[in-house]
């Protein structure tokens, strides 16, 4: 009897512990497995839980139509969608598709600006993931000298 | 180290528009060195997390298909002048390096 108290105290006292430790993660952690993934659908799912996003025209994605250097292809992307969680960047044909993806915390605008790297042409997708749902809204970037490296 | 960020924070209003220019190679791992043949391994930013006045406001994670010398920008609203913005990233080999500014 004596014991089995014991035991149920001290492992009490450990789980009050461990709920008490300071928050040392202020962010998700880096999404490897999406960003490892070597299919859109697989990245998607990956980080989202589903590849099955809704076309919406209150996405702006902007992208050129020609990029001359695939090295630095310059995006942005802004929404009028509300609740956004996150904001990703997509490209289909790249080896690895899932360029990119930030978290939006309430209070920050639902809006960035980048630069990618893209081997080839391919559709750029912006997946935008908000309280009501994943929205996308896509574009083709012609590109003439793949910008991957090697 | 030298320092690796640049930043630019604009206010308007309460609103407060940040770019921010990072130096790094942004290595993907599959790219030959032409002199010697081998791969040149990965080495990318990982993570970018900006703070203001402690408050996490863009956590951005990148792939190795973000271009080197990574440019990022961004907004935020409820910024006032005299906020400390804070940008920090860190690599997938445990590098990491941060810069502090004062809204104005």
């Amino acid at each position: 009897m004596k014991i089995a108290r014991r035991m149920i105290i001290k492992s009490s006292l450990a789980l009050l512990a461990l709920a008490s430790l300071p928050r040392l993660l202020m962010a998700a952690a880096w999404p490897q497995k999406s960003f490892s993934s070597s299919a859109a659908s697989e990245a998607l799912t990956a980080l989202l839980g589903t590849d099955v996003t809704t076309p919406s025209d209150k996405i702006e994605l902007k992208v050129p139509e020609i990029a001359e250097n695939g090295a630095v292809v310059p995006v942005t992307i802004r929404t009028s969608l509300e609740n956004v969680e996150s904001i990703s960047v997509v490209v289909k044909n790249n080896p690895r598709p899932m360029a990119a993806t930030f978290e939006i915390p309430p209070g920050t605008l639902p809006r960035i600006a980048t630069r990618i790297k893209m081997g080839e042409t391919s559709d750029v997708m912006a997946v935008i993931k908000t309280g009501n749902g994943i929205y996308s809204a896509s574009s083709e970037v012609k590109v003439t000298i793949g910008g991957c490296g090697g | 180290m030298t320092p690796t960020i640049k930043l630019s924070a604009k206010l308007d209003g309460n609103v407060a528009d940040i770019k921010s220019l990072m130096f790094h190679p942004m290595e993907t791992g599959s790219r030959i060195d032409p002199d010697t043949g081998n791969t040149i391994p990965a080495h990318h930013i990982t993570q970018l997390i900006f703070t203001n006045n402690g408050k996490t406001v863009m956590v951005a994670n990148f792939s190795t298909a973000v271009s080197k010398n990574p440019f990022f920008g961004f907004s935020f609203e409820g910024a006032s002048a005299g906020d400390i913005l804070k940008a920090s990233w860190v690599d997938n080999l445990g590098e990491t390096d941060e810069i502090e500014t004062r809204l104005a």
